[in-house]
Order: structure tokens, then sequence, then C-alpha cells
């Protein structure tokens, strides 16, 4: 967080001594706090001092890493209660459970089946994030750590409350980087040890907000660092105000036992419960859900979940202004146009295909504007239609020579017509719903 | 260690709004349903109260949707009769309310005359004692011919009436007074229009704490962040103040989730996506959840699992 420029000179020596070149200790705090200058450039800043300007410019919510190089996941650093305050800045990742009583080969199995768990939706691929590993119940924790951690193409997280078990797991995976899964009162002590000795991010949890300060207190002291809140859903409101409180106190009121990204294990019975509040926590602040489903139907929902909340609102959703095929398309298919806009175009794509007709969408860029507030913006333009259908080579694709256009431009009509070859203009619905109804009787006459 | 005080300070209430009139209150259902009266955000009791839980609406029409097998195998061969489908919402799937969408008289639809509208609300209404949300087709012109004949069939049940429009919000708004319903105010995905929208009814002579803000419901995956942003936004506006936003809200979740192809599409549409018949109830389930935390006070629902799934997930969350 950036700090101000009092904020800065209340820590500097205040002498005006001119060793930094600056004429004033005030004037060198005014060029810190704009980034012009470091502190470092200032020679008789005391040890104490920078120590706690580094902490007080330090993010209120620290980033924590999972894994390594490519196969990691960054969570935190979150700078916001609400979405439409700024962004979420970090997508939820879904961890799925490989329970200990599986197997060695159920184990594999489901590891492959998490490796295999990712989607192509609306151009972006959403997937399964973690491979979350119980070790508490198996005979060699080392030896089922090993196998989840070669095998899995995403991070890995060790479940564990044993500390000897998870240490030996721990040890044989460090070099993947897993996040220990967790430490509560009963295990902090040699949890947070296991932490800051291996380096490894460390999970901690409390039976109330007041335990877990205390919990992430004590850990920092024995010299764990990177640490996750964790939460449970024994009493789903409960949850919701944990996270809420832990998420606000570290923003808000830089709370530093709380300044780490929060994670929630879902624990409901049956699975289409845990679906249901897996969405709801990744929605509500948490940076990794742990569930213990893993079929797509299970998992779909969620994903979405966290690809429609973590979208930055600042920036409209656009697809690639091009011209579209929905379904079969032929050279008699109906052709029609929309904005860029990608409410605007997965509206409309998703009623011709309703539609069963196979029907051409040529994609007109309006710089993310909806049909309405692209034609007040000046965004749209019969000229711009013309000049888009011509840049896709439309007329190359179907032999006649008709074109649906917005219902609310009917203002295009005479002038795509006479300035293109487009000869015929059909005015079509207003409403994308009522497209079906609209393509189905255009093709039946 | 102690934890510091995060509470926020709101400054105002959300509405409080009663649907359903009883005996003595001039109707004939056996129980109202009250929803809002919130001073925090949802499930927040740390710093306000709630004192309404979440109720859900089960979605009933006049006319068979253009709705997936899935959905309508669940519902049962009820679905074809607006009066079987109303009383098996209440009495199998447990539904708080009834909403009931007049989408046959939609001109393209199967054309209803205000005649027949008004005698499938008056059928429902005999045949189910919840209170009862009112819809028209969504056509302006034929919802001016249809709702005066429905809202005067249900004079005195004190129902919900959507909705109303800046196209049309005249005629809602003459035939609640005159009728004594509650009014669904409704905008496009867009929240200055939502404002905008109440203000004109307002204006005319409505009070605005007989209003229930429907701001467009978008289904999981289409559209979704910007209206769970806008509930949020709206909530926030109410708590902080705004009277022109303290209404509570209603999502028809089943109305728009059931289009939507993770809804409709089976596997060998969607290949690896897992089955439709488990896929489906879920995205409806999901989608009403989450919004429900965004600040939704009446959710619409349509399939009996998905209504299953979060009502237990509303009874369990306190």
């Amino acid at each position: 967080m950036a700090l101000t420029g009092m904020q800065i000179y209340k820590n500097l020596p205040k002498t005006n001594c001119k060793d930094c070149g600056l004429p004033t200790c005030m004037a060198f705090a005014m060029q810190v706090a704009a980034k012009q200058r470091a502190l470092s450039d200032c020679p008789h800043i005391s040890e104490e001092a920078s120590e706690s300007l580094a902490e007080a410019s330090a993010p209120p919510m620290k980033l924590i890493k999972i894994g390594i190089g490519e196969n990691s996941y960054e969570i935190g650093q979150e700078t916001v209660m609400f979405r439409h305050e700024e962004k979420f800045h970090r997508r939820t990742g879904i961890a799925v459970r490989i329970p200990s009583s599986l197997s060695d080969e159920e184990a594999t199995a489901l590891v492959e089946k998490i490796n295999k768990s990712a989607w192509v939706r609306v151009g972006d691929t959403i997937k399964v994030s973690f491979s979350a590993v119980e070790v508490d119940g198996v005979d060699d924790p080392g030896k089922r750590a090993k196998l989840v951690a070669e095998n899995s193409k995403v991070p890995v997280i060790l479940i564990g409350r044993d500390a000897g078990k998870m240490k030996s797991a721990a040890e044989t995976i460090k070099h993947k980087n897993p996040l220990l899964y967790r430490a509560e009162s009963s295990n902090i002590d040699t949890m947070a040890e296991l932490s800051a000795s291996t380096k490894l991010p460390l999970a901690v949890g409390g039976s109330n907000l007041e335990e877990l300060a205390d919990l992430t207190n004590k850990a920092r002291e024995k010299g764990a660092e990177n640490l996750i809140l964790s939460f449970k859903t024994d009493n789903l409101g409960d949850t919701l105000r944990s996270l809420t409180i832990a998420r606000r106190a570290a923003l808000r009121q830089r709370f530093r036992e709380f300044g780490y990204p929060a994670m929630t294990e879902i624990t409901a019975e049956p699975l289409e419960e845990e679906t249901v509040l897996g969405a709801i926590y990744a929605a509500k602040y948490s940076a990794i859900v742990l569930i213990n489903g893993s079929e797509p139907w299970e998992i779909l929902p969620i994903l979405t979940t966290i690809q429609d909340v973590y979208t930055n609102p600042q920036v409209p959703n656009t697809v690639e202004a091009k011209l579209y095929e929905i379904g079969n398309v032929a050279e008699n298919s109906p052709v029609m146009f929309t904005t860029n806009f990608s409410l605007t175009y997965f509206s409309v794509a998703g009623e011709v295909e309703r539609s069963k007709v196979p029907a051409y969408i040529c994609v007109v860029d309006t710089e993310g504007l909806g049909v309405l507030n692209a034609y007040a913006g000046d965004k749209i333009s019969a000229e711009k239609v013309v000049k888009t259908l011509q840049e896709q080579k439309v007329v190359e694709k179907v032999k006649h020579r008709k074109l649906i256009i917005p219902g609310l431009l009917p203002i295009f009509r005479a002038e795509i017509e006479d300035t293109s070859e487009w000869e015929e203009v059909i005015i079509g619905p207003e409403n994308a719903r009522e497209i079906p109804a609209f393509l189905q009787k255009m093709a039946k006459q | 260690m102690q934890i510091p005080d995060v509470k926020e300070k709101w400054v105002s209430r959300i509405n409080e709004v009663t649907i359903g009139a009883t005996s003595e209150q001039g109707g004939t259902r056996s129980k109202t349903i009250t929803v809002g009266g919130q001073s925090t955000l949802p499930f927040l009791s740390f710093e306000g109260e709630s004192p309404h839980k979440t109720v859900i609406a089960g979605y009933v029409a006049d006319t068979l949707p253009n709705w997936p097998d899935v959905l309508k195998d669940a519902i049962g061969k009820e679905i074809n009769s607006p009066v079987e489908w109303a009383q098996k919402a209440v009495e199998e799937f447990g539904v708080d309310l009834i909403s009931l969408r007049l989408i046959g008289a939609d001109p393209a639809v199967k054309d209803k005359s205000p005649e027949e509208c008004s005698k499938v609300v008056q059928d429902v209404l005999k045949a189910v004692d919840v209170p009862l949300i009112i819809w028209g087709c969504g056509d302006d012109e034929k919802d001016n011919h249809i709702l005066p004949e429905c809202s005067q069939a249900a004079k005195g049940e004190n129902c919900l009436i959507g909705s109303a429009k800046e196209t049309n919000y005249m005629t809602i708004v003459a035939l609640c007074k005159a009728d004594k319903h509650k009014i669904i105010s409704e905008a496009p995905v867009d929240i200055n229009i939502g404002k905008q929208v109440n203000i004109l009814l307002q204006d005319a002579g409505f009070d605005l704490k007989d209003v229930v803000m429907f701001q467009t419901t978008a289904a999981l995956g289409y559209g979704f962040d910007y209206v769970y942003t806008i509930l949020e936004r709206a909530r926030i506006a109410g708590l902080k103040g705004d009277n022109l936003m303290a209404m509570p809200q209603i999502c028809d979740v089943g109305g728009e989730v059931w289009r939507v192809k993770e809804a409709v599409a089976d596997e060998d549409i969607l290949p690896g996506w897992g089955k439709l018949s488990k896929r489906g109830p879920l995205w409806e389930a999901t989608c009403a959840g989450v919004y429900m935390h965004a600040g939704a006070d009446i959710l619409v629902m349509a399939h009996p699992e998905a209504i299953s799934i979060v009502r237990k997930i509303i009874e369990k969350t306190e």
C-alpha cells in the first residue's frame, strides 16, 4: 500500500541535512512517496525507521505462492471487499481432495482425473487448481505424497494433522513447494517449525477468530511467513462472517495477524450442496476452496462462478470482432451482426443456437459496448458495419444478400442498402430472446 | 488476541415488503410472506439484523415453456397445467410462494386473451393458499391488456405484480393502486435505470415501500457478474440511506438458467461436462445460492432438486 509523504516524514531524522541532495526532509519524503527516490537514499535513516516503513508499505494481504515454476498458483494481495470497488485480483483455486482411504492405484487415477479437469468456456480455460492429498491415514506418507506430486499437473496440498507424518511427506516433496494443511492449536508449534524450516506455505485454522489471530502470530514468531487463513463450514453463517471480518481487518485496519489470503474447506452432504457452497465461498473471499467431489458437473458451476466474479469490472468483456458460425452453416444461412460486448454477443449466439437455425453472426468492434450504448457513443455506424462485413468476406460465404440488423438500429437500414452489396436489410428483433421465433419464421418462408 | 472492530455503520434499513393477504386482511391466503428489513449485508449478524430469510418462489407458467426434458421430467406431467404445477410446487417442492408467468399471452406464443389469463390467475389462487407473484408475458403492449384483468381477478390478495419498466409503468401503477398489489420494478441490468424506474414509480404516486426491485437476472456464465455486482451495489446503496434503492430484490433464476447451454445440453453436445441431469439443477442452485449472498431476497426457481438444495442452505445459514 502506498505511503503518504507525511507518514514517511515522521520516520526521517528531520534534520534537513541535505545529504540526500534535497533541501529538506519533507521534500525528500514527498519524493519517496512519489516513488522518485528510494528510502535508502537517506544516509541517516535508522534501521528501526526503515523497517517500520517497509512494513507499512507492504500490501495489507500477503501474496502466497504454492507450487513451482509453471506449475504454481498465486493467491492473496487482494485489495477490496467488493469487486465493483476495483476488482478481485486472483481467481479462487479449486482443490480436490484425494482421501487417504484410496489405494495407490485409485489415488493415481484421481490425480489423472484432476489433471484432466480443464474446460474451455467462452474462450477461456477454467480448471481445477490443486491436488489435495491426505497423508494422515496412509501407511507411508512420503510415498503417497511423492506419488501424487509426481503425477499431478497442478500444485499439491498436503492434508494432515499429525506433524510427524506431515514432516515425512513434506520432506519428500518440498522441492514442489506444496501447501501444508493445516496447523491448529494442537499442532501449531511443530507445523510452524516445519513450515519455517522448509519454507513451505502453511494453512492455519482456529476455533474462532481470536484464536486464529493468536496462531498466525505464533507461527510468524517461529519463522513461518507464508500463511493462509483456513476456515471450515460447520456453521455456514459463521464461515461467511469469519471470512468477511478477517478480510476487513486485513484490508481496512492492516491487522497483520489476518494479512493473508483465506481458504475454505467445504464439508457438506450431499455433494450437490458442496457445489453451491464452493461457489458461494469462492465469491466471498476464499482464495482456495477445498472440496471432495471430482465430477465435472460438481466442479463446473463453481469454476464458472469464479470465472464470472473474478472478471475485471473496469474492462468491458469483449469477444473478437469477426465472423462467427453458429451450427452447420451453409450458403443460404441467415447473416446478422451484433456488437463485440461479450454479454450481447453471447446472448445473441445463445438464442441463435436455441433456434436451431444455423446462422452467421458478424461481430463489429464497438469497444465492448452494447448496441444502444455503442450507437449513442458513436462506436457503431452503418459504415463500420459494412466495412466489417467486407473485411470478413461475408459475401463469399453466402449466396443471398439479406442482412439481419439489430431491432434497436433500424436507422441503419437505408444506408447499408444504399452503400453495400447487402441489398435487402431486414430489421431483426430488439431483444435477443425473440431471435428463435424470428429465425424460425424466416426459415419457413 | 483482540480482533479489531470492523463493523460497518449502516445508516438505513431495507424496506420490508409483505406479499399475500389472509382472510383477516381481505384475501384468501393461509399465510403472508415478508421479505427485506435488513440492516446489514446478507448474514453479517455481527453488525445488523436480517429479520427475514430469503424465500423461494416456485416458477409456474400458463403455457409449457421451451425447457429441456431434464427439467420438464423432474417437474412431472403437472407442468402442463398451471394449477397442478402450482400445487405440486407448494406441496412437494416446498416453495414459499408462487411466481406465475403468463407467457402464453405473448402474441408470438399463444396470444392468449385477457380473459384466459385472468382465469389462470383465479384458478391458481384457488388451488394454492400461498402468496402469488404475477408477471405478464414481457410484451408491453399485450401486458397492458392482460395485467389489468389479472390484477382485478386477484384483488385483495396483495400480489406482487411484474413488471414496471420505463415504458409501461403508468399502467402497472394504476392497476396496483386500484387493486392494492405490490410492484416489481424492472431494469435491464443497469443500476441507473433501476433507480430511474423507482423515481418514476414514486413520481406517479406509488409508495416505494411497496416495491421489489428486479435488476433482470442473468444465468450463471452469461452476465452473472453484472447482476451479482448490481445486487451488491443496490443493497449497499439502500443500507447507506438511498431510499430509492432500499427495496428487497427478486431474481428470476429458474426463468433464466434453463435457456443456457450448460443447463440444456447433455454430454453428446458438451463432451466431458458431466451428465446434464446433475449439471442442470446445480447450474440453477449455484446461481441462486450466490445471488442470495449478493442480496437477493426472493429467488424464483424451477427444478425441484435445485429448490431442495438451496432450501437446505437457506435453513442452515444463520
